[in-house]
């Protein structure tokens, strides 16, 4: 198998979510000497990338964009160490939960998937999260973005209590803040004080990576 | 056991014995910019299409949301209950999770509610239920609670015995006024979360007999051809023990899911339901 194969491989069976067919290529795509960067950045993000598209277009639906970040994030596990003993930097490090008074997970735990499988390393403190904890897991894992859920009208508030305690802390400007859930809109972010909104996974992930982007820009 | 509720000239019977209640959705901003904008403009002027195009489609009752953002929805649902009084006889369900807007909406309200809803968080209970009992409606609740919303049908049907429990005993809500949602997700999200949900309507109508209803668009989110998968879906639900459903009663295939299911399970004698169903088309 050449690493063209491999490479070629590992973009089709990653789009439709056969986990061990992608975890088989990874293994063999080292084995040739291949490197865990090529791997990653030439195959994988770029399928996954590819079912995000065709999510936001409407030819891909949920189930098939949960199996295709799994099957990714198989072949993550191993590579990851790899890339952290080479040095190499994840995209971006995400935090994220579901926030107060709140315990759906459901939409949260969808947009987990895609963003490992986008190759972000992805912090989820689950759910009920109040804004202490935000804070504090803030401060110990230094992520570029803060990721909040809410399902429920009652809940959204606590977006904004979230972010007048961040701001209270002083780390308003350490992290990039996103929202998102049913009830949430565009309107509602900007009002709460969010740098963004998305309304599905697909899209959380491409708006997650601009914002990486235009920040490391400066 | 019969849940029985009502507007000013009209009462529905929910009930295994009964036919489907038919709880139409629609009447809820969420996802639905336009209405948004026109609810924060105070505008409630789309409400009439709302409910004519659900009564015309065989809805049984409505439900009433207007949780939004930037709403004051405490004014938006008493406007709304009291200007859909004036459009339609079908007793409704008042929906919201804000308790201020609860209260409006009873207040406004001629008959016996449903209220949409609580959950086995005590919390939640203190807030609602003497609400509930003050107005004599009748009562939604989940059986999640403030860790988490369980998988498993026999954690729900704890939570079940729970908010039985403390309904019945703290708040003295009489048992058959009590409709337990519960909990159906997103089969995209997982392919077992159908099972888990029948398991648990079954669970609880041999525990309880108690009345259910769930919100059964949420089955289908994230899939193609959303209206067969509904449409399949609440037939299912029916044979478990689900006695009603908030759901997408605009759509004629589901509609006609339920009133078959009624017909197969023996709750539409001599087919009267179905055949007067058949005719109305015919005369369209």
């Amino acid at each position: 198998m050449t690493p063209d194969d491999v490479l070629k491989g590992l973009y089709d069976e990653t789009m439709i979510g056969n986990a061990p067919a992608v975890l088989e290529l990874t293994n063999q795509g080292l084995e040739i000497g291949m490197t865990p960067e090529t791997i990653l950045f030439d195959a994988l993000i770029p399928s996954l990338e590819e079912v995000g598209a065709r999510f936001e277009r409407g030819d891909y639906f949920v189930p098939e964009m949960l199996i295709a970040g799994r099957a990714m994030s198989g072949a993550l596990d191993v590579l990851r160490p790899l890339l952290v003993a080479k040095g190499v930097e994840s995209i971006g490090t995400f935090l994220m939960g579901t926030v107060k008074g709140d315990v759906h997970d459901i939409g949260k735990n969808l947009v987990n998937i895609m963003l490992e499988g986008a190759g972000f390393q992805v912090i989820d403190i689950g759910v009920q999260v109040p804004p202490e904890k935000f804070i504090a897991a803030i401060e110990e894992h230094n992520p570029d973005i803060v990721g909040m859920s809410a399902f429920l009208t009652t809940t959204m508030p606590m977006f904004k209590a979230n972010i007048n305690a961040i701001e209270k802390a002083g780390l308003r400007d350490k992290v990039i803040i996103m929202v998102g859930g049913a009830p949430v809109t565009q309107e509602y972010a900007d009002v709460c004080g969010a740098d963004a909104y998305a309304a599905d996974a697909a899209t959380a992930v491409r708006r997650a990576k601009e914002l990486i982007a235009a920040k490391r820009a400066g | 056991m019969h849940t029985i509720v009502s507007s000013a000239t009209k009462t529905v019977t929910i009930g295994a014995d009964q036919p489907f209640c038919i709880i139409g959705e629609r009447i809820n901003p969420t996802g639905r910019k336009i209405f948004q904008e026109q609810l924060r403009a105070g505008d409630l002027s789309a409400l009439e299409k709302d409910v004519n195009d659900q009564v015309a489609m065989g809805a049984t009752m409505l439900d009433v949301n207007m949780g939004a953002p930037m709403i004051d929805e405490a004014e938006m649902l008493g406007k709304a209950v009291t200007m859909i009084q004036e459009l339609t006889d079908l007793p409704l369900c008042i929906d919201s999770s804000v308790v201020e807007a609860l209260e409006a909406g009873l207040d406004a309200y001629k008959g016996k509610a449903l209220v949409n809803s609580i959950t086995a968080e005590d919390e939640r209970m203190e807030l609602i239920l003497p609400l509930v009992k003050k107005y004599g409606a009748a009562i939604i609740a989940l059986p999640n609670d403030e860790f988490e919303i369980p998988e498993e049908p026999e954690r729900r049907l704890e939570l079940t015995r729970y908010i039985v429990e403390q309904a019945t005993g703290k708040y003295g809500i009489p048992i058959e006024d009590i409709v337990i949602d519960p909990l159906a997700m997103p089969i995209g999200a997982d392919s077992q979360m159908v099972v888990r949900t029948l398991k648990t309507i079954e669970l609880i109508r041999d525990e309880f007999g108690l009345n259910m209803t769930l919100g059964a668009s949420n089955v289908s989110f994230g899939m193609p051809d959303r209206h067969t998968l509904n449409a399949v879906f609440l037939p299912m639900a029916m044979k478990a023990g689900l006695t009603s459903a908030i759901m997408d009663s605009r759509t004629a295939s589901n509609v006609s899911a339920v009133r078959a299911a009624d017909l197969m399970m023996g709750n539409d004698e001599w087919g009267a339901n179905w055949i007067a169903r058949h005719r109305a088309k015919e005369a369209k």
